[in-house]
């Protein structure tokens, strides 16, 4: 469908434009304005240049230390729970009933712990953990494994991934669902005239018709979970020590716990340019991957009729469901 | 659709593991605390409904949960109204840095909440909105706002431009033609919009925490104060959880069939 160029849209696009602008530009702007300068307290503020950013990047101070080893912890838990979220959500997506009321149960159950507040995903995953009072730590140490999130680092991130896949691999699968019910069944009976075998149905036609949606999968996870706080905070509060603080935990603990402004406001810039790179790539992939779709499809001979709109009355016509 | 072998065994593997926690929270909040530290039961043996007859008749607790309810609803009412004409503008024309914008605002959708919650605690207090529903509300519109235009955007393109074409023809001015032919046509599409920002702005705390401080406590920040102060509440707190996780199970029902394509941000 090509788009009609109209300058007048802006007036159309304004009010988000504004409404974002007020609330991401503004406060945007008092970091920035931080970020420079040096305080002592009583609202007095010293010109400090770009001395927060070498402090920041520069490992051997407190700084630079806490801020590069959060990042890198955070790194390896969005890799991780990328490589377990994933296939794990395209089984279960696959493992989806394929008619009948078990689909919208299924589905259901699988949105529920979207639908939690994220504090109350770490207390259900504190109270569920403990030695004392919850079902998985109290068996864990019935059955003779000494688990205790608290004291233990490796059993603090194993608890806190475990949490994590619980809490968003049904965003994962839901998202495969999706793709996969945009397969034409024509495909699969076309597979079967060839004798493909089930991976080959896997690898030939479902892996590609769930490209898209797998990218927006990839890009929310990464996204969420780099910059995760609120859940890993209720269940370890970065704990034991520091090993499960996160770049965000760290960032509210200097900002909100120790009001050090200047050095706030630098991690925040740093770690916000950090998520506008990713973000950037995964944009651009996506809007070649969306040209790319168009170009096959218009090469194509159309397999959906046109609506023959135009003369119809209005009523009568429904949206066309599914359409990018 | 084709499954693979074993699907069954899967995903009841997977929804129990999914369910265990949940009932866990269930169970506790029916249990005495003195069930709850001292023995471990499956189920409650002395059930209770002392920890939710306290929330219900505690003003500090129930009042919570009006809070969340409001500066969540104003929000959405917020970024739908605004998302609808951007949306729309989105999907039919070409404008001058339309693509740039586009990126903007999903850059705004990425932006993590913790950069914001210090320059956000200023600009509020010093407009005076402070402790406000309407902090929270305009503070959520931040990632809640790019959302409803995505995915409000994937459904307006569901829609044939024949039907702007005969509209216009037939002498529909612009707005009476937005508001009598696409929206109703797109009805659909708002519902799932309003539910994802109802959801994303539920679920969020860190903002809805450090922009309130008494009058408009939202429940999550009650629960870990409350709950730290009493020595461990373990029967309310479970309590309180239970109560925050029923208004999403009860929204879900009505989404059902559209949500997988809602958190593809209508893309699918």
């Amino acid at each position: 469908m090509d788009k009609t160029v109209n300058q007048k849209a802006w007036f159309l696009v304004l009010p988000v434009f504004l409404v974002v602008a007020f609330s991401a530009v503004l406060p945007l702007m008092t970091v920035v304005n931080y970020s420079m300068q040096d305080t002592f307290g009583n609202n007095q503020f010293f010109w400090n240049g770009v001395g927060w950013f070498k402090e920041l990047l520069d490992p051997s101070t407190d700084l630079g230390g806490r801020f590069l080893a959060s990042l890198g912890r955070n790194l390896f838990f969005s890799l991780v729970i990328l490589a377990i979220e994933v296939p794990l959500g395209i089984v279960v997506a696959l493992s989806m009933p394929r008619e009948g009321w078990t689909v919208a149960a299924c589905l259901i159950i699988l949105a529920l712990p979207l639908l939690i507040p994220w504090n109350v995903v770490g207390t259900i995953w504190q109270i569920f953990g403990r030695p004392d009072i919850g079902l998985l730590g109290y068996t864990l140490n019935a059955i003779g494994i000494d688990y205790n999130y608290v004291a233990n680092e490796f059993d603090a991130w194993v608890t806190v991934i475990v949490m994590d896949v619980w809490h968003w691999t049904s965003l994962v699968a839901l998202l495969c669902y999706a793709g996969l019910k945009s397969i034409p069944e024509a495909y699969y009976q076309a597979a079967q005239i060839d004798g493909a075998s089930r991976w080959a149905v896997f690898k030939a036609i479902q892996l590609p018709k769930m490209n898209r949606v797998l990218l927006i999968a990839v890009l929310l996870r990464f996204m969420d979970s780099f910059m995760i706080y609120t859940e890993p905070f209720v269940v370890t509060g970065g704990g034991p020590g520091n090993s499960t603080t996160f770049v965000s935990i760290e960032l509210v603990k200097i900002a909100l716990g120790q009001f050090d402004l200047g050095k706030a406001a630098a991690l925040s810039l740093v770690y916000n340019l950090i998520i506008l790179i990713v973000c950037w790539i995964f944009y651009t992939v996506m809007t070649n991957a969306g040209v790319e779709r168009k170009i096959q499809a218009s090469s194509e001979p159309a397999v959906e009729p046109k609506p023959s709109a135009a003369l119809k009355p209005m009523p009568a016509l429904k949206p066309k469901e599914g359409v990018a | 659709m084709h499954s693979i072998p074993g699907r069954r065994l899967i995903m009841g593997l997977f929804l129990v593991f999914l369910l265990l926690p949940i009932y866990w929270l269930v169970n506790m909040s029916f249990k005495t605390n003195s069930e709850i530290v001292s023995t471990m039961t499956l189920w409650p043996h002395t059930p209770t409904l002392q920890h939710y007859k306290r929330i219900f008749t505690d003003e500090s607790w129930y009042s919570g949960y009006i809070n969340s309810l409001q500066y969540v609803i104003l929000n959405t009412i917020i970024s739908i109204s605004v998302a609808l004409p951007a949306a729309y503008a989105f999907s039919r024309y070409r404008f001058l840095g339309d693509k740039h914008l586009f990126f903007w605002l999903l850059s705004n959708r990425m932006a993590p909440a913790a950069v914001y919650a210090l320059p956000f605690f200023n600009l509020y207090s010093a407009i005076g909105l402070f402790d406000t529903p309407w902090a929270v509300a305009l503070a959520h519109c931040i990632f809640n706002v790019p959302l409803a235009v995505w995915i409000l955007e994937g459904f307006v393109s569901g829609v044939p431009r024949e039907i702007d074409e005969t509209a216009f023809l037939d002498g529909y001015s612009f707005p009476r033609f937005f508001v009598k032919i696409l929206v109703p046509l797109i009805a659909s599409g708002i519902g799932v919009a309003a539910f994802f920002c109802f959801m994303f702005s539920w679920v969020e705390l860190l903002l809805a925490r450090t922009l309130t401080s008494v009058s408009a406590k939202p429940i999550a920040a009650i629960m870990t104060r409350t709950v730290s102060a009493a020595g461990m509440d373990w029967g309310l707190l479970a309590a309180a959880g239970v109560l925050t996780i029923i208004p999403g199970a009860l929204v879900i029902w009505f989404v059902r069939n559209y949500i997988a394509r809602g958190f593809a941000l209508g893309r699918v």
